[in-house]
This record gives C-alpha cells, sequence and structure tokens, in this order.
C-alpha cells in the first residue's frame, strides 16, 4: 500500500460575489515510502493548493475539499481538527517558500524548533533545546546552539529555509511536502538547499512530495513527476522518462524552456508562449489549447481523457508529441 | 536600550521646559483673569487691580515666569487661587493625583481585558454576526460623546444597578496606605473599604473605558486579521500545534504590536476623558480640579495640571517603545 494515495482531490474556492473556482480538479498521485514525488507547473496551477489541502490547511471557510487523501491507510479528509493537529509536525511535515515569513519574526529560532518537539514528542524544553542545537547541526546551521536564541532577522534567507527543514523533519515524519523550498533564494544557495533536501529524505526514510515550477529540481531529486496545469494532472511519468521522451505538449514546451549547458551556441530558449491568463476552462475544452502549438479543432470542443499508456505513465492530451522526436536532455 | 532610555529623558525636560512657557503664555492670554473670576460682578476695577497686585499678576509676564521657574526649581508651584483658593498647588495635586490615577488604571485595565478579547474572537468570527454586532457596538462607542455617556450611566443605571453615582466616598475608606482607596483596603485586607472602593470607581471608569475600548477593540481585530494570514501562522498549523498555542504564541503575540502602541496612545488621551467623567461623577480628581481651574482661572493649578498631563503623556509614549522593543526582537537587537 501507497503511503500517500491522492484520489481526485478538488479544491474549490467560493467567494461572496463570484463565480465558483476550482483551483484543483480530481487530481491523483500515489507517494510510496521514501519515494520522491514532483508536482510540477507554472505558477496558478494549484501546486500550493493542492499540498495545503492535503495538510488540511486551507481555510476552513471559502474552500471546498473533496476526494480522499490517504495517508498510511486513513482519509485525512475525514479527521477531526484535533486529529489532524496529532499528525501535522509528527507523520506530515511541510517546508514553504518564504522562509523569512514562514518564521515568526518575534520568537527565537530554538522555540520554534522545540515547540514540535515538545508538542508531538513530550519532551521537556531543556531536553528539547539540546534536540533542537542537534537538528540545526544536522541542516548544516553552523554554531548551533549559540543560534537556538537569535530570532530569524539575524539569520540569512538559506539559514533560515535550513532552519524550516529542521523544524519540518524534526519529529521524522514519513512524508515531507516542500512547496517551491528554493524559489526564494539565491541560486548559489538553491543547490545546496536541495542537496541537503535529497541528503535528509534519504537518511530518514522520509517520502518526498517536490513542489516546483522548475523541471532542473525534479531532474536532480525526483523518482515520478506529475505535470499540473490548469488543476489538473496532464502527464505523470518516471522522472528518466519524462526527460527522454516528454508527450505532452507543455511538458515539451517547460523541457525546451529549460536553459542547457549543451545547447548549440546561439541557440534560443523556448518558452511556452501565453500565460496562465490565457487558459479556458476545462469543460468542453482542454485548458491549454490557446497556448499550445499542438492543438487542434477537437482541442476546443472536447475536454482530453487521461490515459494510460502503461507503466505508470498517464497523459490527458488529443494530440501528444510524438515519441519519434525526443527532446536530447541531460538529467 | 539605557542610553536610548536616557537620550528620551533628556528630550523630555526639554519638552517639560518649553511647554511650560507656552502654558504660562497661554494660560495669560485667555480673556479675563483669576481676579474678575474671584470678584466676579461685585467686583470694582479697583479690587481687582489690588487683587492682581496681591497676585503678583501685574508685573510684565516674563518677569512673572522667571518667578515661577525659580520657586518651580524648589518645588514651589504656588498656592491655588480658585480651586481650593490659598492651598499649595503641590498638595492639591498630591491629595487629587491617585484618584485620577485609580479611575484611570481601572477605566484602561477595562478597555484592555474586554477589547483585546472581544477583537480576537471578533476576528475569529469575522462576517458573523457577533463580528458585525461588537463592530457596530464599537463604532458607538467612539461616537457617543463621553460626557453624555457618563450622565446616562449616572442618572439611568446607576440606581439600577445599585451603584453610587457619585465618585469615590471617603465614608468607610479604608486605612490610608498609599492614597489608592482599592488597594488601600486590599493591602490593610479591609475587603468591605476595597469593595465599596471599587463599587465607586465602576460607572466612571465604565465611561471613561468606552473610547479607549472601542480602538483597542478595533485595532486588535484588524492586528489579529492581518497576522493570521501570516505565513509563520501557517507553519505553526503544519507543525500541528495545539489551537491555544497557535493562539496565544503565534497570532497574539504579534497582533499585540499595533495594539500597544494603542493602548500608550489611549492612556495618553484618558486625561481628557477624565475631565469630563470626573466632573460629571463630582469625582475629587485632578480632572475636576482641571475644569474647576478653567473656570476660576486658576494659573497655578492649571500650570502644574496641564505640565503634569504632558509629562504622563510623554512618559506613557516612552513606555510604548520600550514594551515594543520587549515584543519585538527586530527593534532591540537593531
Ligand atoms: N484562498 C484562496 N482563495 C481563492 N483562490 C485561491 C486561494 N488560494 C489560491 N487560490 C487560487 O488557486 C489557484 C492556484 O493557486 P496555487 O497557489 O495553488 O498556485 P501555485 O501552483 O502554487 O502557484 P505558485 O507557483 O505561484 O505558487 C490560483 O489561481 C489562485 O488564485
Ligand atoms: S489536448 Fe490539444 S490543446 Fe491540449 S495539450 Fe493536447 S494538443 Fe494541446
Ligand atoms: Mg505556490
Amino acid at each position: 500500500m501507497a503511503l500517500l494515495e491522492v484520489r481526485d482531490l478538488t479544491v474549490e474556492f467560493h467567494r461572496k460575489g463570484e463565480e465558483p473556482f476550482t483551483a484543483v480538479d480530481r487530481v491523483s498521485f500515489d507517494v510510496e515510502p521514501g519515494q520522491t514525488v514532483g508536482l510540477v507547473g507554472e505558477s496558478g496551477c494549484g501546486k500550493s493548493v493542492t499540498s495545503l489541502a492535503i495538510m488540511g490547511l486551507l481555510p476552513k471557510r471559502g474552500a471546498k475539499v473533496s476526494g480522499t487523501v490517504n495517508f498510511e491507510g486513513t482519509d485525512l479528509l475525514t479527521l477531526s481538527d484535533k486529529q489532524l493537529r496529532d499528525k501535522r509536525g509528527r507523520d506530515l511535515g511541510m517546508v514553504f517558500q518564504d522562509p523569512l515569513s514562514s518564521l515568526n519574526p518575534v520568537i527565537p529560532i530554538g522555540l520554534q524548533v522545540t515547540e514540535v518537539l515538545e508538542r508531538h514528542q513530550g519532551l521537556s524544553r531543556k531536553k528539547a533545546m539540546v534536540e533542537a542545537a542537534d537538528l540545526l547541526d544536522k541542516v548544516g546551521i553552523p554554531d548551533p546552539t549559540r543560534r537556538l536564541s537569535e530570532y530569524p532577522h539575524q539569520l540569512s534567507g538559506g539559514m533560515r529555509q535550513r532552519a524550516l527543514i529542521a523544524i519540518a523533519l524534526a519529529c521524522k515524519p514519513r512524508l515531507l511536502i516542500a512547496d517551491e523550498p528554493t524559489t526564494a533564494l539565491d541560486v548559489t544557495i538553491q543547490a545546496q538547499i536541495l542537496a541537503l533536501l535529497k541528503g535528509l529524505v534519504q537518511d530518514l526514510g522520509t517520502a518526498l512530495v517536490m513542489i516546483t515550477h522548475d523541471l532542473g529540481v525534479v531532474a536532480g531529486l525526483c523518482d515520478e513527476v506529475n505535470v499540473l496545469y490548469g488543476g489538473r494532472v496532464v502527464e505523470k511519468a518516471q522522472r528518466h522518462e519524462l526527460f527522454a521522451e516528454p508527450r505532452h505538449p507543455y511538458t515539451h514546451g517547460l523541457l525546451a524552456s529549460i536553459p542547457r549547458l549543451d545547447a548549440p551556441r546561439g541557440e534560443r530558449l523556448n518558452p511556452i508562449r501565453g500565460s496562465v491568463a490565457d487558459n479556458i476552462p476545462w469543460d468542453h475544452a482542454c485548458a491549454f489549447a490557446p497556448r499550445c502549438p499542438n492543438a487542434l479543432d477537437l482541442c476546443r470542443e472536447q475536454t482530453p481523457v487521461q490515459e494510460d499508456l502503461g507503466g505508470g505513465r498517464l497523459l490527458r492530451c488529443h494530440n501528444p508529441v510524438q515519441p519519434e522526436v525526443p527532446q536530447e536532455v541531460s538529467a | 536600550m539605557l542610553r536610548y532610555t536616557v537620550r528620551r529623558l533628556i528630550q523630555l525636560l526639554g519638552v517639560v521646559l518649553v511647554l511650560s512657557l507656552l502654558v504660562f503664555a497661554w494660560l495669560r492670554a485667555l480673556p479675563g483673569g483669576p481676579a474678575s473670576a474671584l470678584l466676579g460682578d461685585r467686583g470694582t476695577d479697583e479690587s481687582r487691580a489690588a487683587l492682581e497686585k496681591q497676585l503678583g499678576l501685574d508685573q510684565p509676564i516674563f518677569i512673572q515666569y522667571f518667578k515661577f521657574l525659580g520657586r518651580a526649581l524648589t518645588g514651589d508651584f504656588g498656592n491655588s487661587t480658585g480651586v481650593q483658593p490659598g492651598d499649595s498647588v503641590v498638595d492639591i495635586f498630591v491629595q487629587r493625583f491617585p484618584a485620577t490615577l485609580e479611575l484611570s488604571i481601572f477605566a484602561i485595565i477595562l478597555a484592555v481585558v474586554v477589547g483585546i478579547p472581544l477583537g480576537y474572537v471578533a476576528a475569529k468570527r469575522r462576517g458573523t454576526w457577533f463580528d458585525n454586532l461588537s463592530v457596530g457596538g464599537s463604532l458607538i462607542g467612539v461616537a457617543v460623546p463621553v460626557f453624555f455617556l457618563a450622565f446616562v450611566l449616572k442618572e439611568v443605571l446607576a440606581s439600577k444597578l445599585g451603584l453610587p453615582s457619585v465618585g469615590r466616598q471617603d465614608a468607610i475608606g479604608a486605612t490610608r496606605v498609599t492614597g489608592f482607596f482599592v488597594l488601600d483596603g486590599l493591602i490593610t485586607q479591609e475587603w468591605d473599604a476595597a469593595w465599596n472602593a471599587l463599587k465607586h470607581l465602576f460607572l466612571p471608569a465604565a465611561a471613561l473605558a468606552t473610547i479607549p475600548f472601542a480602538v483597542i477593540f478595533r485595532i486588535t481585530r484588524a492586528a489579529v486579521l492581518d497576522v493570521m494570514d501570516e505565513d509563520y501562522v501557517r507553519t505553526a498549523e503544519a507543525k500541528g500545534l495545539t489551537a491555544p498555542l497557535v493562539r496565544r504564541r503565534h497570532v497574539l503575540r504579534n497582533a499585540m504590536l499595533p495594539v500597544v502602541t494603542t493602548i500608550g496612545l489611549q492612556i495618553g488621551a484618558l486625561l481628557a476623558g477624565a475631565v469630563l467623567t470626573e466632573k460629571v461623577f463630582a469625582f475629587p480628581g485632578v480632572g475636576e480640579a482641571l475644569a474647576l481651574g478653567f473656570e476660576r482661572r486658576d494659573y497655578p493649578v492649571l500650570q502644574m495640571l496641564i505640565m503634569v498631563a504632558a509629562i504622563v503623556y510623554v512618559v506613557v509614549n516612552l513606555l510604548v517603545d520600550l514594551s515594543y522593543a520587549l515584543i519585538d526582537p527586530r527593534i532591540r537587537t537593531r
């Protein structure tokens, strides 16, 4: 049995005076114990909403969540607030995008680490502090004992994200969700943080859901990848298959827009034309059609259904990119 | 921190000095004067002139000021001419200040103890009838003049609630220790006296508390709404912390930053309300003395009280800044 089974997860936002908006539309995926699964897509495709829905962190009012999120056999969506609080931080950890705003500015780093240990492992403050110093050390924060009494604004961006990773992994959860953990950081720091995450989840045997808009991150980290577009999974594949043979035109476009070291000199990057703002609704169409180089008339008339290509590969497209013209990507 | 405090206190000295000059000149520019106020219609020009000479008001204003300043340095702020004629202004102040302080502290405690929790709950239940009702109520709280409210409380509610309608009875006062009646009652364990003093405080304090309450409520509500959307609150939730812990450690602590400033400003503004409230409830504090002082053009009393009000205001602001630094490490460790 998979560690996490997300089935038909749907999130609708209801706002006064506005049409209900479906941010996540029947998304399904599995995460095996210890596996790293990527959720990839552009800004606004529903990555964060998906992860917040799994964690039970969406606003109680205004967000309607349906489907099932089976974690170790229990549907998280049916748990009470109290039961969820027992699981969050202990069995499921989460790292967010902006490390500065994700740490409480008026509380020392130490307490922000120890409070999760005190809550779930019943440690005394004193014991938790010793453990916290150890955790900060493990995530590569130098002079951890001194850092315990410092405040977030006294740490660098990279250090803050390391601290947040320490917090998320403090109770050795079985699943970690990282929502664009490197997007807010300097390029040089990004690689360090990714390497750190990779090492830690391997050591702890923690499964990782890696959320990113950057296929480069996927290449270095993920076993399996789900490509999201307009709130739906449009392609799912093992990492090497996805890179070797992208079938969905959107995935294909994403890959073509990665800067490559082995690209011939002078070759221009190929960003996907248009933006999410061009999306059309999924009902009776493919949301990507206005931007898709492969679009057929059919694409504006009929919603493409999800096809199982075998070998865990899923695709939602009327006119996929043919495997005869593979992209060469050194992943 | 210490250097900062010292610098602020030196600033305070400058403010006090400049203000003393302004108040001095400004009072004497008011129409009428102590002589006409005291003698009323019966006064003749001669009797007024004689009285002014006796009070030293016939001298040029800067000579008056320097004499005042010289005496003030020795701790002599003159004698009252109208409020309690002949009494030393300092004595009047010492007599009356505890009453006002007691009233103000009680009022601000009321405002904080009711305003902050209500603001929190209203924010949590944004958009519900509870929220709408309390926001509406707080609007009325700010809009109704204190004078009117005090009057209604006194005339309508006092008898219904069985509370005294005039302030600060000494009848069964406790043995004096600090001059704060409630505190004295508690210290000397004369519970009846403490309770009695508290009952006398309640209505004037309620009247005085309305505006600070309404403002503190609204700022708390707005601050909590802001903070609840912050990423670090989501992080706290992602840790699975219990709801009360998230509330106390992560939401309220951050929301308190603007609220502390507000409380400080409200304390500073309290004296204005105290003047009106004390007058309605015949509460013998400095507010009442200030009102009387204006009626009777009691320059020494007014000078002293206005200066004290200014000093209180500046000191409270200093305390606000210091407590701000206490809550917010970004300021403390800068
Ligand atoms: N609380 C909310 N109320 C209403 N709409 C929301 C809410 N949160 C997100 N949305 C909408 O849901 C859609 C998906 O948002 P989401 O944050 O999941 O995007 P994302 O894929 O994480 O993008 P990014 O890369 O910018 O983080 C967006 O159109 C967004 O406007
Ligand atoms: S369904 Fe049509 S429009 Fe959508 S991605 Fe496939 S080819 Fe493009
Ligand atoms: Mg996001």
